[in-house]
């Protein structure tokens, strides 16, 4: 009352106040597309902030802005290598995960050419994978891109089937941005390095999700993207393990002990060093708090929706993910109601895509296609809450509702339910 | 990505539903490519007293099926056949280039009910002008 009776004293506050509190009111915004990619944590963009108009040194040049600019940089390769389980001298920065994995192929199929000229991969992969192993089909090489099964994870008999005295590189990737089924990486790793094939892993899903070790795990080459976990977009990392020689992919200054040419992005390095150190940090408790909200949030999808289905694997699966198909609905329809309700996700269905073509993740494990137009995928993190996960099943559940009750496959599901009974 | 139209269609449907007792109904699509339309119509005297429809698809596929039944609700069958997939999307203030083909289904599902009426009333069915030969009913999903 006492709040009132102040509101009454100043009647030209009285509008605006309440306008504002109804916009917030109405405005509910939750993100779980995490997977797509994570708000810069703040710390992080504060560590970054020096290095763009205060220490704004070349870092090749010999002046004291320079070296301070060059010791943030090894500050922050130290930071990656200690994260997984590097020495800092194996840690190259690129402008991300797309810029890492075509290094990684093209330096190593270009590099090892004379060797042979066979490379292994699965049909999962992430697009850079896929076009850059496409473009090496044209230049010459013969690539096998291995199935997976209905849980989307390679199997390492296919794996050990596939190899011939002409494979020079096995690339596959550590967990699946869709469905988020992890690898066998460690088995795939052993064997690799048993037949001195070169590994690369793309583990742009995996860091800060999942315990990484390049060394205990037989991993030559690893992609890594700062965006993914809270860090800045623009800016990543390869891991080549030391005696492994790929050739470079971008050619110019001597910068990163001369295999990647390119003044430094100074502000994402450091931004990219904070970040990693921050993901890596209390890995169990973070992910086992993600988990619990995923499961969550699954469990109540998959109880009080009907007719739907699980994409990937129970338990072989990124902590925060959540990929399931309602049937007789189409995934751009969906995502529009939820947005408009504040929820931002993603689909698999061709329609939302620009392609046409259903996502070829899910038509790898075995998904009809109208199954998987009908994907919903939820990435959730750090700052998902309880709410979130309860706000966000009511807003599903009202709206695959609302959706089938205008689908003609809907319509002809019930008539036959009824019929059969 | 959509014009205010489309939302508006989108998150209002109108006319969704089914007419139990229709005169035609057609039908076009694949759910393999992610989109069917069904339409239903209702005809007196020929002109298209009520019209209905039910959508399995993406936005536009659903702003389109609204559009198009609001466009001929009223209207002749001859005045219905006329109304082209370009009308809907005008109406609709303009379609992303690669949604383009849900404008052409809603029109191939109000020739293929219009036909449907007639074939149902002893008329020959109305030939499909060229141009667009849009069916779904080949597996290729098209642009």
């Amino acid at each position: 009352m006492k709040n009132e009776h102040t509101i009454a004293d100043t009647p030209h506050l009285l509008e605006p106040q309440t306008y504002t509190h109804d916009t917030m009111a109405s405005q509910k915004s939750i993100y779980m597309d995490h997977s797509a990619t994570t708000a810069t944590d703040s710390a992080v963009v504060e560590a970054m902030l020096p290095w763009f108009s205060i220490n704004y040194g070349n870092p090749s040049s010999l002046y004291r802005l320079a070296r301070e600019s060059k010791a943030a940089i090894e500050d922050a390769r130290g930071k990656v290598a200690k994260a997984i389980g590097a020495k800092p001298e194996e840690i190259y920065f690129t402008s991300g995960g797309t810029e890492s994995d075509n290094w990684a192929l093209k330096g190593a199929a270009f590099a090892l050419q004379k060797k042979g000229n066979h490379i292994i991969t699965s049909a999962i992969e992430h697009h850079a994978i896929l076009h850059t192993c496409q473009y090496l089909e044209k230049h010459g090489f013969q690539v096998t891109y291995l199935p997976v099964d209905e849980f989307g994870q390679v199997r390492i008999e296919d794996l050990k089937a596939a190899i011939t005295d002409k494979t020079i590189l096995v690339s596959v990737m550590f967990a699946n941005n869709e469905i988020g089924t992890i690898q066998p990486i460690p088995e795939i790793g052993a064997f690799c390095r048993e037949r001195g094939i070169l590994f690369h892993t793309d583990a742009v899903q995996v860091i800060g999700n999942l315990p990484v070790d390049v060394a205990a795990m037989n991993i030559d080459l690893l992609s890594l993207s700062a965006h993914k976990f809270y860090g800045p977009k623009g800016v990543g990392a390869l891991y080549i393990r030391k005696g492994v020689r790929i050739d470079n992919y971008l050619h110019g200054g001597g910068q990163e002990h001369r295999k990647r040419a390119g003044t430094e992005n100074v502000p994402g390095i450091v931004g990219l060093g904070v970040a990693i150190e921050k993901a890596v940090a209390d890995l169990d408790v973070k992910t086992s708090r993600i988990r619990a909200l995923r499961d969550a949030l699954l469990d109540r999808i998959l109880h009080e929706i009907p007719n739907t289905r699980l994409n990937g694997h129970r338990t072989m699966r990124l902590p925060g993910n959540l990929n399931v198909s309602f049937e007789f609905i189409e995934g751009e329809s969906l995502l529009l109601l939820l947005d408009h309700a504040g929820i931002a996700a993603s689909t698999g269905s061709a329609c939302s895509s620009g392609s046409l073509e259903p996502s070829h993740v899910l038509l790898a494990i075995g998904l009809p296609a109208e199954v998987a137009h009908g994907s919903l995928r939820l990435t959730l993190g750090v700052e998902n809450t309880e709410e979130d996960v309860s706000y966000a099943c009511d807003e599903i559940k009202k709206a695959v509702e609302r959706l089938r009750a205008m689908s003609p496959l809907y319509a002809d599901y019930l008539k036959k339910r009824s019929c059969n009974v | 990505m959509y014009s205010e139209k489309v939302m508006d269609h989108f998150m209002n449907p109108r006319n969704q539903g089914e007419i139990l007792d229709a005169d035609g109904v057609g039908e076009v699509g694949n759910p393999t490519c992610g989109d069917i339309m069904r339409i239903f119509i209702k005809v007196n005297d020929n002109i298209i007293t009520d019209v209905k429809f039910q959508t399995f698809g993406c936005g536009a596929a659903i702003a389109s099926s609204s559009m198009a039944t609001e466009l001929i609700k009223g209207k002749t069958l001859e005045e219905a056949w006329e109304i082209s997939n370009k009308a809907v999307a005008e109406a609709l203030e303009g379609l992303p280039p690669i949604k383009m083909h849900c404008s052409v289904l809603a029109e191939e599902g109000i020739h293929k009910a219009i036909n449907d009426y007639r074939v149902k009333h002893g008329l020959e069915p109305w030939e499909e002008k060229g141009g667009h030969s849009h069916s779904h009913d080949d597996l290729a999903c098209e642009e």
